[in-house]
């Protein structure tokens, strides 16, 4: 496997999530996926210290179908994503271990209705091989002002 | 824009048996007024012994929109400070919280303040002399807030002089922070954590409401707890353990019917304050965590320990703005910002010597139900804000609480009744109105 691909890789993640295909981005994860974001500077434990997600591909999946649920009245109307990503850094790049590791400063903005907010932060992505195709074990979101008092957040950064 | 100063019955009148006037979540005077009168006048959640365990250690919290500055001295006791300096009203912590040593030290011109508020040193102290200082407020240090109670490590305090004692004031509500210091099988509870902080753009009481609104869960949180439920019952035939994952648990007793709601009751008792579920709650069939009931059992004997487990009260308004649940170990603070927005702080408490399991668990609780990314939260802030725009409509100044409403009702009493009442409301909104117009000037009123 070459370095671009694993950059592509995270670049169509982000592709999807502003496409809003859904389905397809839940494909990307492992099927023992999490996703973070934790709510601590250096954060290390997701589950002992407070988080605002931590959430396995149930959670994920759970959100995902919400979003066009008939009776889900805070996304009517819809939201709408954006991202900009600086070029991912590769911090690990072990095939014998099947270990990838990439690191990828963010700006993100959610829309709705007459409201745009504004996001900035680091993603960590862990990825690996199933069956020849990468998928993502971990995906961290390290927000910039993570203790700030935020409104809702409803997609995905 | 003086509708309501000085006028408490013009106040009074916005609070009728069944409804409350419109003006009550959208009028900036009313607001206005809450933070000069309604906040200063009642007992006020400020923060956790165990925040500030060692002397020096600070942290800072508001009662209505005043800075307050909590400290542990070097004997050990816990000092109320108004948080600004005597000298040019600078704040004198602005961290949520810390450990300022031997002394408070104001940024701006060195002021310096021993940590039970008292004036230390103030530099070129002669240029003071012959001026009168010694008589002036400034020299006294930082003001001290009098009425200070702490209850089982939670520190409450009252700012104005005349008010309710904290024991008239809340009376047997506290069995709820009993229970939940009781859960621990050292009687101790422990914040170690961050408080989890959503911004919410709606009047602070649109949320003290909700909290005992049991006609919205299987209504509102369709959206996400009715999607959860749905999920998990397509997926579980792929899932390798069979156990239903804790998240499920949390997440579909929010669709319980009302029959559900209905028989497990409200309680309300006087002053505003009152609790969902007192028979039985959304919080009861959560799994159990090994070698617990040992501990407990240990602790406290067998009946009493099954008796504080076995009480799985849902939500416990304490009026004004704190929530408590005690089966999740979790407080919510609604701090008022403005007539339409108000920060809500959800706090974990460490149950000290129990399994780490329940902290988790109450961390998890916390970020499913009361995060910015929480599915449930974002149905709830929905809602507030769209009552916060429709209520401006001139169509119907008044908003509806005549759910259950019996006219030989009682005001400030304490009784078990039907769960999907909406008297707890009729209960706050009675304490609102008191305590609102307690210290309003009678003169005035007369003079109009
Ligand atoms: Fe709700």
């Amino acid at each position: 496997m070459k370095q671009e691909t694993i950059i592509d890789f995270i670049y169509e993640e982000a592709f999807l999530l502003d496409t809003m295909q859904w389905s397809k981005w839940l494909e990307l994860y492992d099927k023992d996926a999490r996703y973070w974001m934790p709510m601590e500077w250096n954060q290390t434990d997701p589950m002992m210290q407070q988080s605002l997600m931590y959430e396995d591909m149930l959670l994920l999946t759970i959100r995902v179908e919400r979003l066009s649920g008939e009776r889900t009245f805070s996304q009517k109307p819809k939201s709408r994503s954006h991202h900009i990503l600086q070029t991912p850094k590769i911090l690990e790049f072990n095939e014998e271990k099947d270990l990838f590791k990439t690191w990828t400063p963010f700006t993100y903005t959610e829309t709705r209705g007459d409201i745009l907010e504004r996001f900035s932060g680091w993603a960590s992505h862990d990825l690996k091989l199933v069956d020849n195709n990468i998928k993502i074990s971990l995906k961290r979101i390290d927000l910039i002002n993570f203790d700030a008092p935020f409104s809702n957040i409803q997609l995905f950064m | 824009m003086n509708k309501y100063e000085n006028n408490k019955k013009a106040v009074q009148k916005l609070v009728l048996d069944k409804s409350v006037h419109r003006d009550v979540y959208i009028n900036e005077e009313i607001f206005k007024l809450e933070m000069e009168q309604l906040f200063p006048n009642v007992w006020i959640f400020i923060g956790h012994a165990s925040q500030i365990k060692t002397p020096g250690d600070f942290i800072t919290s508001k009662i209505g929109n005043q800075p307050i500055l909590v400290s542990r001295h070097r004997d050990n006791s816990i000092h109320v400070l108004y948080n600004r300096c005597p000298h040019k009203g600078v704040k004198i912590a602005s961290e949520p919280c810390g450990n300022t040593g031997k002394f408070f030290r104001c940024p701006y011109h060195a002021w310096s303040f021993k940590t039970d508020g008292s004036l230390l040193a103030v530099p070129l102290k002669k240029g003071y002399e012959g001026t009168g200082f010694a008589d002036t407020a400034a020299s006294k240090g930082l003001s001290k807030v009098e009425n200070v109670k702490i209850y089982k490590d939670f520190i409450f305090a009252r700012l104005s002089k005349n008010g309710p004692s904290f024991e008239d004031y809340f009376g047997d509500s506290l069995s709820t922070i009993d229970n939940m210091v009781d859960r621990s099988p050292n009687g101790a509870l422990e914040i170690v954590s961050s408080p989890i902080r959503y911004m919410h753009t709606c009047n602070w009481k649109m949320l003290v409401e909700n909290q005992t609104d049991t006609c919205h869960p299987m209504v509102a949180h369709e959206s996400s707890a009715g999607t959860a439920v749905k999920v998990w019952e397509r997926e579980k035939v792929n899932s390798v353990s069979k156990d239903t994952p804790i998240a499920v648990q949390f997440y579909a007793p929010f669709m319980s019917p009302y029959e559900f709601y209905e028989s497990t009751g409200i309680r309300i008792w006087p002053n505003g304050h009152g609790h969902t579920g007192v028979t039985g709650s959304i919080h009861q069939d959560y799994t159990d965590v090994d070698g617990y009931m040992e501990q407990m059992v240990e602790k406290h004997g067998d009946e009493k320990a099954k008796q504080i487990i076995n009480d799985v009260r849902h939500n416990t308004v304490y009026f004004p703005n704190i929530m408590v649940k005690g089966a999740v170990q979790i407080l919510r603070n609604f701090i008022p910002i403005s007539v339409d927005k108000t920060l809500v702080e959800s706090w974990c408490f460490r149950l000290v010597g129990a399994p780490q399991k329940f902290f988790e668990r109450s961390l998890m609780y916390n970020r499913f139900i009361n995060a910015p990314t929480s599915i449930v939260g974002h149905d709830d802030l929905e809602m507030y804000e769209r009552a916060q725009e429709g209520l401006k409509s001139d169509g119907n100044e008044w908003v509806n609480l005549q759910r259950l409403y019996d006219e030989d009702e009682k005001h400030d009493v304490t009784e078990i009744i039907n769960g999907t009442s909406e008297r707890q409301m009729r209960n706050q909104f009675n304490a609102w109105s008191k305590y609102m117009t307690l210290n309003m000037s009678e003169k005035l009123e007369a003079a109009e």
